[in-house]
C-alpha cells in the first residue's frame, strides 16, 4: 500500500495538558493507549508474582510455602488478572495507539468514551485485589468460576469479584464499540476494507467478539449473584437448574474470549513478519478469511471445555468436529506466515525472533489443543497439567511474545527512540528458554496424570516440577530486563527514522517519529 | 460520507468522574448485598451516594454533548459515529438477553426433562425419584424443601379466562406504543412538530401504563400465587427475564422522556437532525422486540 499525506496546517493545535491532570482527563488515542500498555505491564507483574508463588509451592511435593486457601486464591487471581487484566488491556492499548494511525484517523471515533473505557480498569482490579484482604479472602474458585464452587461454596468477597466483573465487562463493550466505529467510519478516503492492515482487521474481528460475548460474563456473573444472595435456582439441580448450565454460559463466552486473546496477535506477527523478512505478505485476503472463519466458529465449539461433565454423545461429537474445523483457517494462517518468510531477505531483530518464536510455538500450543479436540483422548487428558502446558503454550508464547514484539517494533514510533538491541535479544533469548523450560514438562507430567489446580503432588511427578519452576523464575525475572529496556528507550536512545524498519510498509510509518500528538487532522489520501 | 476535518474534543472530566462513581457503586452494592442480612448497616448509603453521582456525571456529560451538538461543532462524521456506536450498543444489549434466554431454553429443552428421567441424560432423575418433569415447573425437584413453591404459574390460562390475563394488556400496551413512536417519528421527519410532540407523549405515557401493569403483575405473583425468586427454575427465569426486560423498559421510556422533554421545552430537533430522538426509538424498538420474544417463550410456550 502506497499513501501520500496531505500537508496538513493545524490551526488547533493542542499539545497535552500538564502534570497527573493529562492521564486523568485525556481523550488523545495515544495517551490512552500508554496508559492502557502500562496498567496492562503493572497487572503482568503483578499476576506473575502470583504464578511465582505457585511455582514456588509446586517446586517440591508436599506443603511448602503457603496455606492451601491462598493458593487457591493466587491461582484465581492469576488467571482472572492475565486474563482481563494483562492480555486485554494490552491489545486495547496497542489498538488505540496503532488503528487510528493506521487507518488515518486523528483520534478514535468516540474520545471520552476512550477514557472512560480505560479509567474504569484500575478501579475494577482493585477492588478484585483488594478481596485478597477481605474476611474469607479472595475469589479461590479458579478463572472459570464453576458453579457451584462460586455460588454455595464461595468466600463472601465472591460479590465483589461479581461487580469488578461487570465493570471489566462495561470497560470491554465501551473500548470496542469504539475500535469498530472508528474502524467503520474513520478511515482514509480509498482505504477500502480489503486494504486495510491486517492489525486493523484482527482488531475490527476481535472487538465484534467481543461485543458478542462480554454480555453473555455478565449474565453469567448475573445468575450466580442472583444464586447466591436472592435465592434463584439457576445453577442448582433442586430448584431444576443446573450447574452444568453455568459451564454452558461460561464457555460460550470462554471459547470466544480466548480468540480474542489470540486475533489481534495474528494481525501484529503478519506485520512483523512481514517487514522483516521485506516481502509482501503471502496472501492477504486468506489471512482476513482465516480471521474471519475462526471468529465464526469460536461460536460453536464452547463446550469442548466440558468433555466430561456428561453431556448428550451428539453434543460431544458435534463439539469435537467443530473444534477440529478450527484447525483449518489456523494451518492457512501458520502456512501463511512461513510462506512469506520463504525466500525473503530475513533479518532477526527482536520483534522478528519474538515473532518466528510465536509462529512455532503457537503451533505447538495449537496441536495440542487438537490432542484435546478429540474426545475420548481428552477424557485422558482433562484437567491434568496437559491442558495448563496447551492453554500456556497459547497465551505466553502465543498472546504475550506478539505482545512484546509489538512493544519492540512499534516503540520507536511511539517514543522515537530505538531500544537497546542487544539487550532486545537478550530478553527475548532468556524469555524464549524460561518459557519453553517452564511448559514444557507440563505436557509430561500432564500425561503422566498430574491434574491441574492443586498445591501438592505425588512423588513422581517432582523432577519435572523442580524444572518448571527453575524455568518460571527464569522467564519472571526476564521480564524485569524488559521493564528496563522499555524505561531505557523511554528516556532516550538512537534517534528513530520515520520508516524506523527497511520494510515497513503502512501509514503509521510515514509520519515522524514520535508521533505527533495528533496525527492527521486532515485525511490522507490512500492510493 | 463527506470528509471533512476531523473534530477532535479538549481532555475532559466527565469519564474520570463517571469511572469514579462507577467505582462507589460497585463497593456500596457489593457491601450493601453483602450486609442483607445486617439491618445495621449503612453500605447501602454508599451504594446511593454513588449511583447519585454516576447520574449526575451522565446528566452533565449528555448535556455536553446536546450543547455541542448545537453549537454545530459536531461533523456529519462524528454524528456518523453515534450512530454506529448506538447499533453496537444494542448489539450488546441483544447478547445479555440472548445468555438469559438461552438458560431457558438450556432448562427447559435438557436440564428439567433430564431431572424427570427422560433422554439420554435421565439418570438424573435418581436424585429426587419423586420428580416429574413439568413446564412451567412448578414443584421443584426437592420438593420444596429449599425452594418454595408455588401455587401457579403465569402462563398462558386458556382461552376463557383470556381476558384477565394481564401479559396480554402489557403486549397490546407495548406493541402500540412501538407504533406510536414511529408515527412521532414520521411527524417529525415532515417537519411537523406538534405531531411529533403528541406521538411521542402518548409513547412516554404506554411506557408508564407497562411499567405499571408490570408491577401489579409482581405484586400478583408475590401475594397471590406464591411466586417468588425462590419458586425454583421457573421463578427464576421468569422473574429474571421479566426483570430486566422491566428494567430496560424504564431505561427507554426514560430517553423517550428526555428526548420528549428536550423538545417541548427546548425547541429540540427538526427533520434533519435527531439523532438523539431516534437512537431512543431505536431502542425502544429493540425493547419491544425482547418482550415479543418474552411473550412468546416466557409466558405462551
Amino acid at each position: 500500500m502506497s499513501s501520500v499525506i496531505e500537508s496538513h496546517h493545524d490551526d488547533h493545535h493542542h499539545g497535552p495538558a500538564k502534570g497527573l491532570m493529562r492521564w486523568l482527563l485525556t481523550t488523545n488515542h495515544k495517551d490512552i493507549g500508554t496508559l492502557y500498555l502500562w496498567f496492562s505491564f503493572a497487572m503482568f507483574l503483578i499476576g506473575g508474582a502470583m504464578a511465582m508463588v505457585i511455582r514456588a509451592e509446586l517446586f517440591q511435593p508436599g506443603m511448602q510455602i503457603v496455606e492451601p486457601e491462598f493458593y487457591n486464591q493466587m491461582l484465581t487471581l492469576h488467571g482472572l488478572i492475565m486474563v482481563f487484566g494483562a492480555v486485554m488491556p494490552a491489545f486495547v492499548g496497542l489498538a488505540n495507539w496503532l488503528v487510528p494511525m493506521m487507518v488515518g484517523a486523528p483520534d478514535m471515533a468516540l474520545p471520552r468514551l476512550n477514557n472512560l473505557s480505560f479509567w474504569l480498569l484500575p478501579f475494577a482490579f482493585g477492588i478484585l485485589l483488594s478481596s485478597l484482604f477481605m474476611e474469607g479472602g479472595a475469589p479461590n474458585f479458579g478463572w472459570t468460576f464453576y458453579a457451584p464452587l462460586s455460588t454455595t461454596y464461595a468466600p463472601p468477597s465472591v460479590t465483589f469479584f461479581i461487580f469488578s466483573v461487570h465493570i471489566m465487562g462495561a470497560s470491554s463493550i465501551m473500548g470496542s464499540i469504539n475500535v469498530i466505529v472508528t474502524i467503520m467510519n474513520m478511515r482514509a478516503p480509498g482505504m477500502d476494507l480489503m486494504k486495510m492492515p491486517l492489525f486493523v482487521w484482527s482488531w475490527l474481528i476481535t472487538a465484534y467478539l467481543l461485543i458478542a460475548v462480554m454480555p453473555v460474563l455478565a449474565g453469567a456473573v448475573t445468575m450466580m449473584l442472583m444464586d447466591i444472595h436472592f435465592g434463584t435456582s439457576f445453577f442448582n439441580a433442586a430448584g431444576g437448574g443446573d450447574p452444568v448450565l453455568f459451564q454452558h454460559i461460561f464457555w460460550f463466552f470462554g471459547h470466544p474470549e480466548v480468540y480474542i486473546m489470540i486475533l489481534p496477535a495474528f494481525g501484529i506477527v503478519s506485520h512483523i513478519i512481514e517487514t522483516f523478512s521485506r516481502k509482501q505478505l503471502f496472501g492477504y485476503s486468506s489471512m482476513v478469511w482465516a480471521m474471519l472463519s475462526i471468529a465464526i466458529l469460536s461460536f460453536v465449539v464452547w463446550a469442548h471445555h466440558m468433555f466430561t461433565v456428561g453431556m448428550p454423545l451428539a453434543a460431544e461429537l458435534f463439539f469435537m468436529w467443530a473444534t477440529m474445523l478450527i484447525a483449518v483457517p489456523t494451518g492457512v494462517k501458520v502456512f501463511n506466515w512461513v510462506a512469506t518468510m520463504f525466500k525473503g531477505s530475513i533479518t532477526y531483530e527482536t520483534p522478528m525472533l519474538f515473532a518466528i518464536s510465536f509462529v512455532v510455538l503457537f503451533t505447538i500450543g495449537g496441536f495440542s489443543g487438537l490432542m484435546l479436540a478429540i474426545v475420548p483422548a481428552d477424557f485422558q487428558y482433562h484437567d491434568t497439567y496437559f491442558v495448563v502446558a496447551h492453554f500456556h503454550y497459547v497465551l505466553v508464547p502465543g498472546s504475550i511474545f506478539s505482545i512484546m514484539a509489538a512493544v519492540y517494533y512499534w516503540i520507536p514510533k511511539w517514543t522515537g527512540n530505538m531500544y537497546d538491541e542487544r539487550l532486545g535479544r537478550l530478553h527475548f533469548w532468556l524469555s524464549f528458554v524460561g518459557v519453553n523450560v517452564t511448559f514444557f514438562p507440563q505436557h509430561w507430567i500432564g500425561l503422566a496424570g498430574m491434574p491441574r489446580r492443586y498445591p501438592d503432588y505425588a512423588l513422581q511427578f517432582a523432577d519435572w516440577n523442580m524444572v518448571s519452576t527453575a524455568g518460571a523464575f527464569l522467564f519472571g525475572a526476564s521480564q524485569i530486563l524488559f521493564l528496563f529496556i522499555v524505561l531505557k528507550t523511554v528516556m532516550g536512545g538512537k534517534k528513530a527514522t520515520r520508516q524506523v524498519w527497511e520494510g515497513a510498509r503502512g501509514l503509521e510509518w510515514l509520519v515522524e517519529s514520535p508521533a505527533p500528538y495528533h496525527t492527521f487532522s486532515t485525511p490522507p489520501k490512500v492510493n | 460520507m463527506e470528509y471533512q476535518k476531523y473534530y477532535v474534543p479538549e481532555s475532559s472530566k466527565f469519564p474520570i468522574f463517571a469511572a469514579f462513581s462507577l467505582f462507589i457503586v460497585i463497593i456500596g452494592a457489593s457491601s450493601t448485598i453483602n450486609s442483607l442480612d445486617n439491618p445495621e448497616s449503612n453500605a447501602s448509603l454508599i451504594l446511593y451516594t454513588g449511583l447519585a453521582c454516576f447520574l449526575a456525571t451522565l446528566f452533565f456529560w449528555f448535556r455536553q454533548v446536546v450543547k455541542e451538538n448545537n453549537a454545530g461543532l459536531e461533523s456529519a462524521q462524528l454524528s456518523q459515529s453515534f450512530v454506529y456506536g448506538m447499533a453496537w450498543f444494542i448489539f450488546s444489549e441483544v447478547m445479555f438477553f440472548a445468555a438469559f434466554f438461552g438458560a431457558l431454553f438450556y432448562v427447559r429443552s435438557f436440564a428439567v426433562p433430564w431431572l424427570g428421567g427422560e433422554g439420554e441424560k435421565g439418570l438424573a432423575n435418581m436424585l429426587w425419584q419423586d420428580f416429574e418433569a413439568t413446564w412451567p415447573l412448578i414443584n421443584t425437584p426437592d420438593g420444596g424443601k429449599a425452594f418454595v413453591i408455588a401455587a401457579k404459574s403465569m402462563s398462558f390460562p386458556g382461552w376463557e379466562n383470556i381476558s384477565h390475563w394481564l401479559p396480554l394488556y402489557n403486549t397490546i400496551v407495548l406493541l402500540s406504543s412501538s407504533v406510536t413512536v414511529h408515527f412521532a417519528h414520521l411527524g417529525l421527519k415532515k417537519g411537523n412538530k406538534k405531531t411529533f410532540n403528541i406521538w411521542l407523549g402518548i409513547t412516554v405515557l404506554l411506557a408508564l401504563i407497562f411499567v405499571g401493569l408490570q408491577a401489579a403483575e409482581y405484586y400478583e405473583a408475590y401475594e397471590h400465587f406464591g411466586l417468588t425468586l425462590n419458586s425454583g427454575i421457573y421463578g427464576s427465569t421468569f422473574f429474571m427475564l421479566t426483570g430486566f426486560h422491566g428494567f430496560h423498559v424504564m431505561l427507554g421510556g426514560l430517553m423517550l422522556a428526555v428526548m420528549l422533554i428536550r423538545s417541548v421545552f427546548y425547541g429540540h430537533f427538526n427533520e434533519h437532525k435527531h439523532f438523539g430522538f431516534e437512537a431512543a426509538s431505536w431502542y425502544w424498538h429493540f425493547v419491544d422486540v425482547v418482550w415479543v420474544m418474552l411473550f412468546l417463550f416466557v409466558y405462551i410456550l
